[in-house]
């Protein structure tokens, strides 16, 4: 996996490549919240395009991330979800609890 | 199914039908507790589920099963202690149910570990959103029997996934 960050302005974007699993979600969980706890960022957004796997360590990263984001204000939002991590989370029943856009400018936008 | 999330009803036996036949291993890995061979096993998996036949979501499900099941040992019966044994086996099986045969995919994992309390096994609500506790949902989402026994410091668990009954009927003509 593979994990890399654009900073602009009050926004992040963290993209994402890879399988999000139990190697690599901690790498995932850390710097997200890093990004909302230490950095403050206002909006992390996650391109998930790249992403193979999903599995519940990956969500649970994400649900941490989002509920990071709550505490301090922020916004946390995903786009580019593959089948597969469209799958997971619709099995997790979070797809409604994340902010979800197709595409990066969609994200950027919201 | 036999386990499902909503009707929790940890490790029964399987009463879904008669187990008519079992083959030899298809598929039988040693893997030690490392979170980087998850993505070695998902992928064996994957194709073998694919050649056996089941249909393309059945397939994902599966191996999402198998990863979250092996997950599990390394998090929980582990603690996240890398080299420990994990024993992974696959077959063929048969039952009859209903007065009708059904092919399957039995999956059995092995490890050395701590005992899981089998009444974590029932998972949680997945309206309670929180990090943690989606491994079970996903792994009783993905097979139609799941069962887990714990005996002389051997932990194991046996899933099983039946093919859709017209894949099964076609897998049987062929004798397969």
């Amino acid at each position: 996996m593979q994990i890399s960050a654009r900073r602009m302005d009050k926004t992040t974007i963290l993209d994402i490549s890879g399988d999000i699993d139990l190697a690599h979600s901690p790498e995932v969980r850390k710097m997200v919240l890093v990004e909302f706890r230490e950095k403050r960022t206002p909006r992390v957004i996650l391109n998930l395009r790249d992403v193979n796997y999903i599995d519940s360590s990956g969500v649970a990263s994400l649900v941490e991330g989002l509920k990071a984001s709550r505490d301090v204000g922020s916004r946390l939002i995903l786009f580019g979800l593959s089948p597969i991590a469209h799958e997971v989370l619709q099995l997790s029943r979070l797809l409604k609890i994340f902010e979800i856009y197709d595409t990066e400018d969609m994200a950027l936008e919201a | 199914m036999l386990f499902s999330y909503s009707r929790c009803v940890p490790c029964l036996p399987w009463k879904g039908g008669l187990e008519l036949r079992r083959t030899s291993w298809l598929l039988r890995l040693e893997l030690p507790s490392n979170p980087e061979i998850l993505c070695v096993v998902r992928s064996a998996v994957m194709r073998l589920t694919e050649v056996l036949g089941f249909p393309a979501a059945e397939c994902r499900a599966l191996t999402r099963a198998v990863d979250e099941a092996l997950a599990n040992i390394i998090r929980h019966a582990y603690g996240g202690r890398p080299g420990k044994p994990i024993e992974l086996l696959c077959r063929r099986t048969q039952v009859r149910t209903g007065g009708k045969p059904r092919t399957g995919l039995e999956i059995v994992v092995v490890d050395q570990g701590a005992a899981v309390d089998r009444k974590k096994l029932c998972g949680r609500s997945l309206d309670d959103v929180r990090p943690g506790g989606l491994g079970l949902h996903f792994i009783q989402e993905g097979v139609d029997v799941m069962q887990y026994t714990s005996q002389a410091h051997r932990n194991r668990l046996r899933l099983v996934k039946y093919l859709p009954a017209a894949e099964s009927k076609s897998k049987i003509a062929k004798g397969e």
